[in-house]
């Protein structure tokens, strides 16, 4: 294993045993998934069809992985841990890609109780619709964490991370549900590849000036 | 190995630092003292490079490796453990043999009892012991300390006492106090901020 793939397993194994230890984050997210896909059961007219239950569930997938990012880098504000982190030698995309991997499993770890829940729910997911939640957790993660490091560093980030992440999550949700109900799905998950690729490459490089002074 | 000139800080529109000058060759411990709000953090972070001048030029001789940095929190996380915590920071730091070396600095510095357990159940003074190990662990060439007898206890300040003559031998040091009478001796470099 690489010098980077090792610091990133390191970082991303320290998130996953910090929250198997403490619980903050998974069991919120849960909680708070199964919620929304229990409102919007009762919230939604029986007339309204499948296509509208395929939106709310992308409601459902972006809050909840905004739940989340809100608690991404608590554990490095607290204590000023990420000062520590940046002081040490390794590539600083390495913290980024860490916490991406961290998020990404959490995210996964949800959706595991929630499609099947919104299979229950409502309508069973199209395997090219399981694709488009595979790539949209991708970009998802990869912009949340570089975001949420972003409103870590202010007083205001409970407002900045939804002001600025939710416009960028919007192409995610166009791609997601698109990959759903389009019968062009193949495009819209060309599209979420495309989104994933850019912005995965801009939040690694960005990653280090959000960092540093 | 540093050299300062005309190094000024601002955050927004209040100066932390203003025009420091001073020179600090290998092997040199310098000794910063001021009152609070001197400048003396500020001074610190630029020097560890966790923060840039506004004005004035900054040369620190050293890589991020090299510097081992003590600031005014402990830098660790609080829900895991002494071991894994300096664990962590080992693999970053790529420190060779590193359960021996953790195992001897928790040893040397009175943690080894308290190695599995969460830092969130440790006293001030050994999160204090715990911070030290942290910033000593990759052996690095350039050691600076913020305040670093703060919470330790009366053996706990005799160890540091220790390492920081030890040290002083062959490394170089910047340490920040309000208690300078401890470092005196050992200091080749005052700076007095105001």
């Amino acid at each position: 294993m690489s010098a980077y793939a090792a610091d990133v397993a390191a970082l991303a194994r320290k998130d996953l045993r910090l929250e198997l230890r403490t619980r903050e984050t998974l069991p919120a997210m849960l909680l708070f998934v199964v919620s929304t896909l229990v409102v919007f059961h009762f919230a939604l007219p029986p007339r309204a069809g499948r296509d509208a239950a395929y939106g709310l569930l992308w409601v459902a997938l972006v809050f909840t992985a905004l739940l989340g990012l809100g608690r991404a880098w608590v554990p490095e504000r607290d204590g000023g841990v990420l000062d520590g982190l940046v002081l040490a030698p390794c590539d600083r995309s390495a913290i980024w890609l860490g916490k991406t991997v961290a998020i990404l499993a959490f995210l996964v770890g949800v959706e595991v109780i929630a499609l099947p829940a919104f299979a229950l729910f409502f309508a069973p997911l199209p395997g090219r619709s399981l694709g488009g939640v595979a790539l949209a957790d991708i970009g998802i993660c990869a912009v949340g964490s570089l975001i949420s490091a972003m409103a870590g560093a202010g007083r205001t980030r409970e407002l900045t991370l939804p002001l600025l992440f939710l416009p960028l999550a919007i192409p995610l949700v166009v791609g997601g549900v698109g990959a759903t109900i389009s019968p062009h799905g193949a495009h819209y998950l060309l599209f979420l590849v495309l989104y994933d690729v850019v912005f995965s490459i801009l939040s690694w490089a960005a990653f280090e000036y959000v960092v540093t002074e | 190995m540093i050299r300062a000139d005309g190094v000024e800080k601002r955050y927004g529109r209040a100066w932390a630092l203003r025009r420091v000058s001073f020179e600090l060759n290998e092997g040199e411990l310098l000794l910063v003292t001021g009152a609070n709000g001197s400048g003396k953090t500020t001074l610190l972070r630029l020097i560890a490079g966790l923060a840039s001048p506004t004005h004035g030029s900054l040369t620190v001789g050293a890589t991020r490796g090299d510097v081992g940095y003590l600031g005014h929190e402990a830098l660790v996380y609080r829900d895991l453990t002494g071991f894994e915590n300096l664990d962590l920071y080992g693999r970053l730091y790529r420190v060779r043999e590193r359960p021996e070396r953790i195992g001897m600095l928790l040893e040397r510095f009175g943690l080894w009892d308290a190695r599995s357990e969460r830092v969130s159940t440790y006293s001030r003074g050994m999160v204090q012991r715990l911070a030290l190990c942290r910033a000593l662990l990759h052996d690095p060439t350039l050691l600076v300390l913020d305040e670093p007898f703060t919470a330790l206890d009366e053996s706990g300040a005799a160890l540091l006492d220790r390492e920081l003559a030890t040290r002083s031998e062959n490394k170089t040091l910047v340490v920040s106090t309000h208690d300078p009478d401890r470092v005196a001796g050992l200091a080749t470099r005052r700076l007095a901020l105001a």
